[in-house]
């Protein structure tokens, strides 16, 4: 057999309070098209960023056709011939396609700083005849569809094939999440056609996918390699068995403190909620309650929980707390009808890095803190401790930037602005416990409880499919923007991930 | 599935090589403000006052022009006013005049765009290598251009007598002053960078997404130096325009113009966010300002009333063009 196109052997990426990969192994073979798969936060991405020289590993090593090499850039794994197609997608939206094509190694299509038009639209269009695209290469990028946006990638990635005299290696980060069912049949076709001249490496959530375009699939559990598979022949139910693994969990989820549901009237109550990426989501909450979404990458899910926010445009459906109706939904009505967001991204969206405990967690709820229009210090300060007690908050004081805490601190004080003010009914969770360690993420954990006890009803995104299950009491199941399932999850009696994963590809 | 299959069966959109829908915004308005002034007022639309409006605009279309460039990175320049003091006493003091012995002429000119050339040069280089942003620099740069100003004006004003220069203001060809010619020159070469050099389509691609370009093994930052440089020219030489104007180097000879010359590139359709827009826009923006500035004073309107009515005016206008974008929680500041 000939030398492997790729090759990692080890590679360790640490992240504080992460360990992101974990000795990863892979071969890629030439000619290959090798499909990635692996759970969120398995380390997939860490792997890529790795091989086009975007994160650089603490240890281990990466061959390209069995040389040593060390990647310190996007353009230094080009000049080795690995390109990716990123999944947040990378072209410059006002300019041609021609110019996304060549941007950074225009050649002969730019002399002495001026332009050649008719030479960069014939440069680009030899890179589109490649995967036979009809788009147009003086088109404007943001004129085009998605899908041919990603064509615009590829024949990008493809140009590499210049500067190396070897086959290039097509890195694919979740290339279909958004695209339409025809558009991944032809993305598909591109994919077989690329393998007569290149390696291809394919990241998907769909197992379906992987196992339809992919030779052979290499599976990652917490940062390490647990297995391969031959696609012929193989199952994704195999496949589902070795990204979950057996975790056994010593009441992680503090499940023995699980509340009693309130069975009364329900505190959340959505009827035909749709929005542009949701239809008709219907579901109810009682206090005390613990509901989880769970859905794969634009299964909408994350836009419906802002919805409810009112931090989403909504065309149809309605809101009512405590049976009453939420009129034009805002995020101010919302957080006046008792719901509280903590958003998945916390440092841009959940906290004011620069400012301190105090202000964060007072940001929501100002009259907390306030005599009148002015802010109380003494109420302010008597507030602020007690909670810090509460959720033993660690920090050297409240007028400590909340940015110098550590992430599990940060997301409690977060929690904590919409305790403050005790009017609390709804809290809308949104990866609570994403980027935290096992420690931190079992006081969040804890945490969520206390307040279901409460009476807090609870809408919960989870990071995974465990955290969806052990945490909560009933799981909505969310496929392309509508309800597939509801699924009771009691204590003792928790369905298994597989029957999720089911429902939700 | 049902919603998303409607979407796959929809005709293909019409990919679209140039302009859009959203950039007819701009030249439609200022058609039809035209249109309005000219029906309600027939002093407004006879020929010697449309070639007053475009004669008035030279400079402000030659300032416009430079300041694009910066706008369309994503950045901001507020360096005009000052550059422009500057240049135009160097100017005045280079060419034949009152205050000295020289008589350089042409080289003159071109010494004092040089000088724009390197106070752009400065902004350029505060804002990549000390990371100053650009609004920072800029203002700095203005204060330190009327400051040069000061010094050379040094308490006497110096009078030209250069008769080149005097009359690139007085002199007509085919009924527009030289001037009017050089701002012309000036949108004509400015489209060509845009359209056709590295330069300005980095420039162009910076406002879009510089993130991409650094992805892309692109150095950005000689391109923002360059770009400043490019836009200090275009200042230098709006100083030496109003130097002609005026027959006199005068330290306030860009008062004003900095911020004019924003108002007109964005009511144009350039975004102070970057990416949109260019000289064609900016240029179409100029004429806006100016027929709203003459139109107002031919139908009659109050000179008190003038300055608020035109602010109101370009309110409503980058109102108006940015409607398409809007959306839930949007973040403007």
């Amino acid at each position: 057999m000939s030398v492997p196109a790729l090759e990692v052997r080890g590679l360790v990426k640490h992240y504080p309070g992460v360990k992101a990969l974990d000795g990863v192994d892979l071969v890629v073979q030439q000619n290959e098209v090798l499909g990635l798969a692996g759970e969120n936060g398995a380390g997939k991405s860490t792997l890529l960023k790795a091989l086009v020289g975007l994160v650089a590993p603490d240890a281990g090593s990466i061959y390209v056709r069995g040389e040593p090499v060390r990647l310190r850039s996007v353009v230094d794994a080009a000049n080795h011939g690995i390109g990716m197609v990123f999944q947040e997608q990378s072209l410059v939206p006002n300019l041609t396609a021609a110019e996304n094509i060549v941007l950074g190694s225009e050649g002969p299509a730019v002399r002495r700083g001026v332009y050649r038009w008719e030479v960069m639209r014939r440069l680009a269009q030899e890179q589109l005849d490649k995967i036979g695209s009809p788009i147009d290469p003086l088109a404007r990028t943001d004129s085009l569809s998605f899908a041919d946006r990603q064509m615009v990638e590829i024949a990008k990635v493809l140009r590499i094939e210049e500067r190396t005299q070897h086959p290039p290696v097509v890195i694919l980060d979740e290339p279909t999440s958004v695209l339409e069912s025809k558009e991944i049949d032809t993305l598909f076709a591109q994919i077989r056609r690329l393998r007569e001249f290149a390696t291809v490496i394919f990241v998907s959530h769909r197992l379906d996918e992987v196992l339809d375009v992919c030779d052979r699939v290499s599976v990652l559990r917490g940062g390490q390699s647990v297995g391969e598979v031959a696609t012929a022949g193989a199952v994704p139910r195999e496949l589902h068995r070795m990204m979950i693994g057996s975790t056994g969990s010593d009441d992680h989820y503090h499940e023995n403190a699980a509340a009693t549901v309130g069975s009364e009237q329900p505190r959340l109550s959505v009827r035909g909620l749709s929005g542009t990426t949701f239809q008709d989501i219907s579901f109810d909450v009682a206090p005390g309650e613990i509901v989880s979404i769970v859905g794969v990458h634009g299964s909408g899910r994350e836009d419906v929980c802002r919805a409810l926010f009112g931090a989403e445009p909504t065309t149809a459906g309605e809101i009512r707390m405590d049976g009453k109706k939420i009129d034009l939904p805002s995020t101010r009505a919302a957080c006046a009808a008792g719901i509280g967001y903590v958003p998945a991204e916390r440092k841009l969206e959940g906290m004011v890095g620069a400012m301190s405990v105090a202000e964060n967690m007072t940001l929501a709820k100002q009259q907390a803190r306030c005599a009148g229009p002015f802010v109380a210090p003494k109420k302010q300060a008597t507030l602020v401790d007690s909670w810090i007690r509460r959720l033993s908050i660690r920090t050297p004081g409240r007028d400590t930037a909340i940015q110098r805490l550590s992430g599990g601190n940060q997301q409690k004080v977060v929690l904590a602005r919409w305790l403050v003010a005790g009017d609390i009914r709804l809290l809308l969770l949104d990866h609570p416990t994403r980027g935290l360690d096992i420690g931190a993420r079992s006081e969040v954990y804890r945490l969520m409880r206390e307040l279901a006890a409460t009476g807090v009803a609870t809408v919960l995104l989870a990071d995974s499919l465990e955290e969806a299950i052990g945490m909560a009491d009933r799981i909505l199941v969310m496929n392309d923007g509508r309800v597939a399932t509801e699924v009771a999850c009691p204590n003792g009696a928790k369905p298994s991930p597989l029957d999720l994963v089911k429902e939700m590809v | 599935m049902t919603v998303t299959s409607e979407v796959v069966n929809a005709p293909r959109r019409q990919s679209r090589r140039g302009a859009s829908f959203r950039d007819a915004g701009p030249p439609v308005a200022l058609i039809v403000i035209f249109l309005i002034f000219a029906a309600l007022s027939p002093q407004f639309r006879s020929t010697d006052n449309v070639q007053n409006i475009v004669d008035a605009a030279a400079v402000l279309a030659v300032v416009t022009c430079g300041i694009t460039f910066v706008l369309m990175m994503g950045s901001i320049d507020l360096s005009a006013a000052g550059v422009m003091g500057a240049c135009a006493l160097t100017v005045s003091l280079l060419v034949a005049n009152n205050r000295n012995d020289n008589d350089f002429g042409l080289l003159g000119i071109a010494v004092a765009v040089l000088l724009g050339c390197a106070f752009g040069c400065v902004s350029g280089l505060a804002l990549v290598l000390l990371k100053v942003p650009s609004f920072m620099a800029t203002l700095g740069m203005s204060a330190v251009g009327l400051g040069v100003a000061t010094l050379m004006f040094a308490g006497v004003q110096p009078n030209i007598s250069d008769t080149m220069v005097k009359g690139l203001a007085i002199e007509r060809f085919l009924g527009f002053s030289y001037l009017t010619w050089i701002a012309a020159v000036c949108i004509l070469v400015g489209w060509l960078i845009q359209r056709y050099t590295r330069l300005g389509r980095y420039a162009f691609a910076i406002g879009g997404a510089e993130e991409v370009l650094l992805l892309s093994g692109v150095k950005v930052n000689p391109y923002k130096v360059a770009v400043f440089a490019l836009a200090g020219a275009f200042y230098g030489l709006g100083g030496v325009m109003v130097t002609s104007q005026l027959g006199a180097g005068l330290v306030q000879a860009g008062d004003g113009y900095d911020f004019s010359a924003i108002t007109a590139a964005v009511v144009g359709g350039t975004l102070l966010t970057g990416g949109r827009g260019g000289i064609l826009h900016s240029a179409v923006g100029v004429m806006l300002v100016m027929v709203l500035t003459n139109g107002l004073v031919q139908i009659g309107v109050s000179p008190y009333w003038q300055g608020g009515v035109e602010g109101l005016i370009v309110v409503a206008a980058v109102a108006a063009a940015v409607i398409p974008q809007r959306r839930r929680n949007q973040v403007v500041k």
